[in-house]
């Protein structure tokens, strides 16, 4: 019988903040002196730009709420917030859903050149301007463009349909600029997995649908985690792509606060949509955090 | 899917696997007795790991047959071989607990959750586990989670289990434990088990039978007393245990009793051959003699029984025992000397002129092999 529990091995050590691995813990207020030139950068750069804004949104000059007041009780705020949202919420998901193949790919062949080849067609997109890329679009989708037409040609869709200007052209043509934000992280935490895990599930009779399910999936979650909330915080704020195809009737946040800075110049009202948008966006990815936490369960409990 | 009865028989049948124009298992054909625990033993490339890939389904055999419970297993894909395996690095699920990781394979089969339950808890049991159960694996120490990875893979009483070195990466105190763990847990179960390793201690230790792998192909197959007292080849007599090779011309060959001549320096000696090696030597050729350091003697170098002659360059004591090395005719021969053995060897020191003698059955002379130096 196996015998006899090592306790000797079974205590980790904690991982703790070290300097270049000196043996020597820095005192807490060392630490932070070192810290202190990047904490003011961040202040400068982040910290103060947000106070501006979030000032501005309660500040004219004297308090007031008038700003918030105005986007709780205009139906159009709320609707483009709402949209907004909601269509990054679509484009987060469609993107893991078009990645995750592809990452997986990535992560799976073996040779250079194979590899090398899923990355450029990955990665190229990403040097083009996002302008380009959204005129593009615009060409495909456009009334007498080339898919409008080739899909009128074969009867799919009738003579009136128009795609561009939809809601659907938004999230495609969205889905598409960010799609490599949603491979990149994919691909890091798919290749960090060893293949040992794989073969483990398979050897212990899981079909491979089985073992991706029951084990590549789980794996992978803090992946799908960072790619879900990279998209989606980058659509938040996404202003080329849906302002050329996406149309008056769809409209998203960064459009309205960009109209009510430029045209209306009302920065107050600007500003609290900004942080309206803001807190959606914490909100959201607050959410996303705890799925991710549901199917990873913790690693490292007090012993 | 084969019965399900732990402790099944392994045949493999002309096995074959090239990588390109490398042959990284060459004709191999292995009998594995249901029950046995048998060891694949080879340095690295040697082609123990692609055999054993090959058992798991994981390589597919260029050619050969490989038989599990009488039935040819070679075109199941693995999930269907119901083989267990331990792999070197464990590979514990790290998103599930301990519990889960050992329902895994029931889960998997269909078991239902008392099965399950049950099942689980015995074999945590077994390998004295049960008080981590919700544990998760980096929680664990090294031990531990080879314990954990055991559980896993014969939880569900498989037919065969494979093992690949899954000793490496612990150290070599715990590593000695688990290996009386194993093999008493082995035993106790009738598992049929094929172990894989580069360590000629841990295969020595713990197998009924060992094949000795090299280039790809079975040097040797027997008990590890046979292969360390009977080596047929110089590799298995290398890599198996401390030995001493010496140069000599071959003067005799004796066809009828397996025993051969050679003269080492002027002085004929007289030592065993395997009979598959006979026939590749010829009198005249140089050929090598080997001789475990322990049963060599030590004599004064006028001494009636003295074999061959040189001077101690240096000698240690190594608590039970005392090592030495002697230079004799170029080569440098280790000695093992027992304390209990006679004044002589009590007494060595650097620089002493000394005898050396050993029985004609101790020692074994192998034709020169492609590589070595003539």
């Amino acid at each position: 019988m196996i015998s006899g529990v090592d306790q000797g091995d079974m205590v980790r050590p904690r991982r703790r903040l070290r300097i270049l691995s000196t043996e020597k813990h820095l005192s807490s207020g060392l630490s932070w002196l070192l810290l202190s030139p990047v904490l003011l950068i961040y202040a400068i750069i982040f910290v103060f730009p947000i106070s501006v804004i979030v000032f501005q949104s309660v500040f004219d000059p004297v308090f007031t709420l008038d700003n918030y007041r105005m986007i709780v009780s205009e139906s159009l705020f709320l609707k483009v917030v709402w949209r907004t949202v909601w269509i990054s919420f679509i484009v987060a998901v469609v993107c893991l859903f078009l990645g995750y193949p592809v990452a997986a790919l990535m992560a799976k062949v073996r040779g250079k050149w194979a590899a090398a080849a899923i990355a450029a067609s990955v990665l190229i997109p990403l040097w083009l301007s996002v302008l380009v890329r959204s005129y593009a679009w615009v060409v495909l989708l456009s009334k007498n463009g080339l898919i409008t037409s080739a899909l009128r040609d074969v009867g799919l869709i009738s003579k009136s349909t128009r795609i561009i200007f939809t809601d659907f052209s938004v999230v495609l043509a969205m889905s598409h600029v960010l799609l490599p934000f949603m491979i990149l992280p994919l691909y890091a935490s798919l290749s960090s997995i060893s293949d040992d895990y794989a073969k483990a599930a398979e050897s212990l009779g899981a079909r491979p649908t089985m073992t991706f399910f029951a084990v590549t999936l789980p794996l992978s979650a803090p992946g799908i985690y960072s790619g879900l909330v990279l998209v989606f915080v980058v659509s938040l704020g996404f202003f080329v792509t849906p302002q050329l195809v996406g149309g008056p009737n769809s409209m998203l946040a960064a459009m309205l606060i960009s109209r009510e800075a430029t045209y209306g110049n009302n920065w107050g009202l600007a500003s609290a949509l900004s942080v309206t948008l803001f807190i959606a966006a914490i909100l959201v990815v607050a959410l996303f955090g705890r799925l991710a936490n549901f199917s990873q369960p913790k690693q490292e409990k007090a012993q | 899917m084969q019965e399900n009865r732990i402790g099944q028989p392994l045949r493999l049948l002309d096995l074959d696997k090239y990588f390109g124009s490398i042959r990284a298992a060459d004709k191999v054909n292995l009998d594995v007795g249901p029950g046995e625990f048998i060891t694949l033993l080879g340095p690295s490339g040697s082609g123990k790991t692609t055999v054993l890939l090959s058992i798991a389904g994981f390589l597919e055999p260029t050619n050969g047959d490989i038989l599990l419970g009488g039935r040819s297993i070679v075109d199941l894909p693995a999930y269907k071989r119901n083989i267990g395996m331990v792999f070197q690095r464990y590979a514990l699920f790290p998103h599930m607990t301990v519990e889960q990781n050992v329902a895994f394979p029931l889960r998997m089969r269909g078991w239902t959750t008392e099965q399950k339950r049950e099942a689980v808890n015995e074999t945590l049991q077994k390998v004295q586990l049960e008080h981590l159960s919700s544990r998760m694996p980096g929680q664990l120490s090294g031990g531990q989670q080879q314990r954990v990875a055991l559980a896993r893979a014969i939880v569900f009483s498989p037919p065969l289990l494979l093992m690949d070195e899954p000793l490496g990466a612990l150290d070599k105190k715990l590593r000695e434990t688990l290996q009386f763990e194993i093999k008493a847990l082995q035993k106790n179960l009738g598992i049929t088990v094929l172990f894989v390793t580069h360590d000629q201690g841990e295969a020595l230790a713990m197998s009924d039978r060992i094949a000795v792998m090299n280039g790809g192909r079975i040097e040797q197959i027997g008990t590890p007393e046979d292969l360390y007292s009977y080596p047929r080849t110089q590799f298995v007599a290398d890599f198996i245990g401390d030995s001493n090779f010496l140069k000599g011309v071959v003067e005799s060959v004796e066809e009828g009793t397996s025993y051969a001549c050679v003269n080492i320096e002027g002085s004929p000696i007289r030592a065993r051959v395997d009979h598959s090696q006979i026939k590749n030597l010829r009198v005249g050729d140089t050929a090598k003699l080997m001789i475990r350091p322990e049963n060599i003697q030590v004599d004064e170098p006028t001494g009636p029984k003295a074999i061959v002659r040189g001077s101690i360059s240096a000698a240690s004591f190594a608590g039970s025992h005392k090592n030495a090395i002697v230079s004799c005719a170029g080569d440098n021969i280790l000695l093992r000397l027992s304390l209990l053995s006679n004044a002589i060897a009590q007494s060595v020191e650097v620089g002493d002129q000394i005898g050396l003698y050993w029985e004609p059955e101790h020692a074994a002379i192998f034709p020169m092999e492609r590589g070595d130096q003539q």
